[in-house]
């Protein structure tokens, strides 16, 4: 009798400090998440600025303007993680070819207040990337308790479930790379 | 092993460290106070000494690290990259932003100290964010990080001050001894003499040997982690190469030596105290590399 008593008292508090790991992975993912948004908002703060530096030395195009405007938007307005990594990705591609662009006006790239916002821009770039990676990293050990044996039938019991991976395109990190 | 039993190790091992110390420390106190026929009066005095001394450390062996350095605190702007990769690596691991300093000094050096997480202090000198790019000065952020999140940091920087108070105490009774025993030794019991002498011998030893058991594997550990937090080996291994060749920084105390990413200390070159010779805590360069190059 005692034994099995303390067999089943054994297993309670086995159950609750899973129970309690995967609570504090899941704060932990919810914290990396809204991270990644803080790194999000300031790299979309920044970039009403840079449109209207480089509008000051290449007005008619236009194009370009409006291409990271609307990617702008996307990203601000966007609500899933797929949403906000696709509009990411979108963004990241308007902000190559505003860069593109910016190339042909010397006096532009020459610009001090052009090139604090560049440097600015390639520095939040950065943190975007980092903090999808911790956010990846935590998504990663959640994911994995809830797939092995024996968390696995904790995560049944308790109905956790997988967290999507925050992906984005290979080449971003690479692309951040600016020289000078 | 996973990250949160090296915690509690290295926490256990600080509070051994500290009590081992109190208790050495008090013990030598009432052999020189046995020596001069007031070993009760001593003991008392070394046992309010040493407590104080490693309560202090625990909460101030980072400022007394930073002291003896002389490291001034960092710069956004002036050290743009240092700023922003101690920014963005601690993004990628979890932790709050270090605190950053930098060493006045065209060598290429770099440590971590704090007692936790919340109360750590990142110092590299400018030398090396000055010949380092910032692939590599990214290696070395991380290394020293991961020695923030394994509390390796609480460890070293308390067994720094531990380790330097007792050079400074064991220096200070030497001289007196010496001073004492050329002007009147008479009446007094020679086999006291001998074990103070011992004593004198031993302590340091056994303060230098506990410095070795701590350090060379953290290093090994603190590169590795590193790398999970960069995902680029290349960068550290870099660093490591070109730090090795020009890692000695004047005026470094020995006690402090181990905190560092490479040894500060020059190798080549005797130290005028002999036990400070003893001080190698530092696993090759040449093997650290070898080991991040086939990551």
């Amino acid at each position: 009798m005692y034994i099995g008593l303390g067999i089943l008292i054994i297993l309670v508090l086995y159950l609750i400090a899973q129970y309690n790991g995967f609570i504090i992975l899941k704060t932990r993912i919810h914290e990396a998440l809204s991270g990644i948004d803080v790194q999000l908002k300031r790299r979309a703060d920044l970039i009403p600025n840079l449109v209207e530096t480089v509008k000051g030395y290449a007005k008619h195009e236009k194009e370009v303007f409006t291409q990271v405007t609307k990617a702008r938007t996307a990203l601000m307005n966007a609500g899933s993680l797929e949403e906000k990594a696709r509009a990411n990705d979108m963004l990241i591609n308007a902000l190559k070819s505003l860069f593109a662009v910016a190339e042909a006006y010397p006096q532009l790239q020459a610009s001090e207040n052009f090139r604090d916002l560049q440097r600015q821009l390639e520095d939040t770039e950065d943190k975007v990337a980092y903090s999808r990676q911790f956010y990846n990293t935590n998504v990663l050990d959640f994911n994995t308790k809830v797939e092995m044996f024996p968390t696995n039938l904790i995560a049944n019991i308790f109905g956790f479930k997988k967290f999507d991976f925050f992906i984005a395109n290979e080449k971003e990190r690479e692309k951040v790379e600016l020289k000078f | 092993m996973s990250p949160y039993s090296l915690i509690s190790k290295n926490k256990n091992k600080t509070l051994f460290i500290m009590l081992v110390f109190v208790i050495i420390f008090t013990g030598f106190f009432y052999l020189i106070g046995k020596y001069f026929n007031a070993g009760n009066s001593y003991l008392i005095m070394g046992l309010i000494i040493s407590t104080l001394s490693t309560v202090g450390s625990y909460f101030y062996s980072d400022k007394i690290v930073l002291l003896t350095t002389g490291a001034k605190p960092a710069n956004r702007k002036k050290h743009y990259d240092f700023y922003t990769t101690a920014e963005n690596l601690s993004i990628a691991s979890g932790l709050p932003m270090p605190k950053l300093y930098v060493i006045n000094s065209p060598s290429m050096n770099a440590f971590a100290t704090g007692r936790d997480p919340k109360h750590a202090v990142i110092c590299v000198t400018t030398g090396l964010l000055e010949k380092l790019d910032r692939s590599d000065i990214e290696g070395v952020i991380a290394h020293e990080l991961a020695h923030i999140k394994n509390y390796d940091i609480l460890l070293s920087s308390i067994i720094a001050v531990l380790v330097g108070s007792i050079v400074i105490i064991s220096d200070w009774f030497l001289r007196s001894f010496y001073w004492r025993s050329n002007s009147n030794n008479r009446g007094r019991n020679p086999v006291l003499g001998v074990l103070v002498i011992l004593a004198l011998i031993i302590t340091p030893v056994l303060a230098t040997l506990i410095q070795l058991a701590i350090s060379r594997k953290r290093e090994y550990l603190a590169d590795a982690s590193g790398v999970l937090i960069t995902r680029n080996p290349n960068g550290l291994a870099d660093a490591l190469e070109k730090i090795s060749q020009h890692s000695k920084l004047d005026n470094i105390s020995p006690a402090v030596s181990h905190l560092f990413i490479s040894n500060p200390l020059n190798s080549n070159k005797k130290n005028a105290n002999w036990f400070l010779n003893l001080f190698s805590t530092h696993p090759p360069i040449e093997e650290r590399i070898k080991i991040l190059k086939s990551m």
